[in-house]
């Protein structure tokens, strides 16, 4: 879920594969265009750390092997 | 779909398949417990079973909120939503949970009750601004994905002055109940199965955060992998399980860092932490009286609260005699043990609530599981 617009009241328009919903940002802070987040029943939990899901990415393609 | 997409190429789904075959050691079995009713899903949607070697064993736990809520609590949201003046928002897996006598919200509905679906506390929120004649009552059941959405819905009206806004609080606490798992009486009576790891839960740790799970690994040596709900996400947490057994350590490791810290969303906590408070103990489906595992309003908020209000009382209520949930949400037992799965009970006319929700492990068994191993019987005959 990526996030199109910031709207007032700590609302957010976000976006997945063209699909747009009006959720709640007032549980997360500093909310931008371009974040992706995690969404549960109309609330962002969570910002997914792009850095951190790179780092996911590359152990994945390496097949865990540490 | 960024983030989504790259989490279940199939590709690499099967080298970490290879991987986790070349590194468990034919000696053992693995037993790992998938908390998350997500995980569940995920697993047999995306038939990662068929991926794992067979002395490799997923067991489905209880983190399916529908399926844990005792059919008491779900008479008491009828009666109450049979009152005139009530209109019951409620989460639309609910609808379908089995009552008492063949109740259900949805056949309450059919008969004149005003219940409401809605996708989010904002919507109830937004009825009982809309409609100040009706008492609104928003039946609030989850882990603690949901909870601080409720807190919102609370503050919210609050801040509008809403004196027609409610709910009846159902609001449970994964830690609680992973340590019932392990370790409670009733485990004794139902039996118990071989745990020897953890996939802990993705949303509920962006919540609470990794540091809640530590207790299990180090109390009860039991090594939990905190995982995202893709399908290579769960694979990488089978093998991060595997490598911890297969080297004696039992850690929290966190596999979905993307979206969980240590700590978790404070601002989250700090709010349900604002509003509600632990009770003494609550009955599960499935668990019975969990201790410490349920929430309830404080005093302050007591204004907000349904069962206050209009004097709730829930009367414990047996399930169907040869329904097996209780069973099965302990993974004592898997669904196809139980003499009701796909006879009487599917997703249609479920009679138990581990059928109710897409999460529940008889659901997910009932739409892709059961498919599998048919394939598997045809496989072995020919």
């Amino acid at each position: 879920m990526r996030v199109t617009e910031v709207l007032p009241n700590e609302m957010a328009k976000v976006t997945l594969d063209g699909v747009s919903k009006i959720i709640s940002t007032a549980l997360i802070d500093d909310v931008a265009v371009g974040d992706y987040i995690v969404l549960h029943v109309g609330y962002a939990l969570a910002k997914i750390d792009p850095e951190e899901a790179e780092r996911t990415l590359e152990m994945l393609a390496s097949a865990g092997v540490a | 779909m960024k983030y989504v997409d790259e989490y279940r190429d199939g590709k690499i789904a099967r080298t970490l398949a290879a991987a986790i075959a070349a590194e468990v050691s034919p000696s053992l079995e693995y037993h790992f417990m998938e908390f998350c009713g997500g995980h569940t899903h995920a697993i047999s949607r995306y038939g990662l079973e068929d991926l794992l070697p067979p002395n490799v064993h997923m067991i489905h736990g209880p983190g399916c909120p529908v399926c844990v809520l005792p059919i008491g609590r779900i008479d008491t949201a009828i009666t109450l939503s049979r009152r005139p003046e009530v209109t019951l928002c409620t989460y639309g897996d609910l609808m379908r949970v089995p009552g008492s006598k063949g109740s259900s919200l949805m056949k309450a509905k059919a008969e004149g009750a005003d219940i409401r679906m809605v996708y989010s506390t904002l919507d109830a929120v937004r009825i009982a601004e809309a409609e100040p004649h009706r008492e609104v009552v928003f039946f609030a059941i989850g882990f603690e994905t949901t909870t601080p959405p409720t807190a919102l819905a609370i503050r919210f009206a609050r801040e509008k002055g809403l004196g027609n806004f409610t709910i009846f609080c159902n609001h449970v606490l994964t830690p609680a109940a992973v340590q019932n798992i392990l370790d409670s009486p009733d485990v004794k009576l139902l039996g118990t199965v071989k745990i020897d790891g953890f996939v802990g839960p993705a949303h509920v740790s962006t919540v609470i955060g990794a540091k809640p799970f530590r207790v299990f690994a180090k109390e009860f040596k039991k090594p939990v992998v905190v995982a995202g709900f893709e399908p290579l996400d769960v694979m990488q947490a089978i093998l991060m399980l595997v490598r911890q057994v297969n080297q004696g350590r039992h850690e929290v490791e966190n596999q979905y860092i993307r979206a969980v810290t240590e700590l978790g969303n404070a601002k989250a906590q700090a709010l349900v932490a604002e509003m509600f408070e632990v009770v003494v103990s609550f009955e599960w489906r499935g668990l019975g009286d969990v201790p410490d595992s349920a929430l309830r309003l404080r005093a302050a908020y007591e204004s907000f609260d349904a069962e206050k209000r209009f004097g709730l009382v829930s009367h414990p209520a047996k399930d169907n005699p040869a329904c097996e949930c209780g069973a099965i949400l302990r993974g004592v037992k898997r669904p196809r043990d139980c003499k009701l799965f796909g006879a009487v009970c599917t997703p249609d006319n479920p009679m138990g609530s581990c059928m109710v929700s897409s999460e529940g492990a008889c659901a997910a068994h009932w739409t892709y599981g059961r498919f599998r191993e048919k394939n598997a019987r045809v496989e072995a005959a020919a």
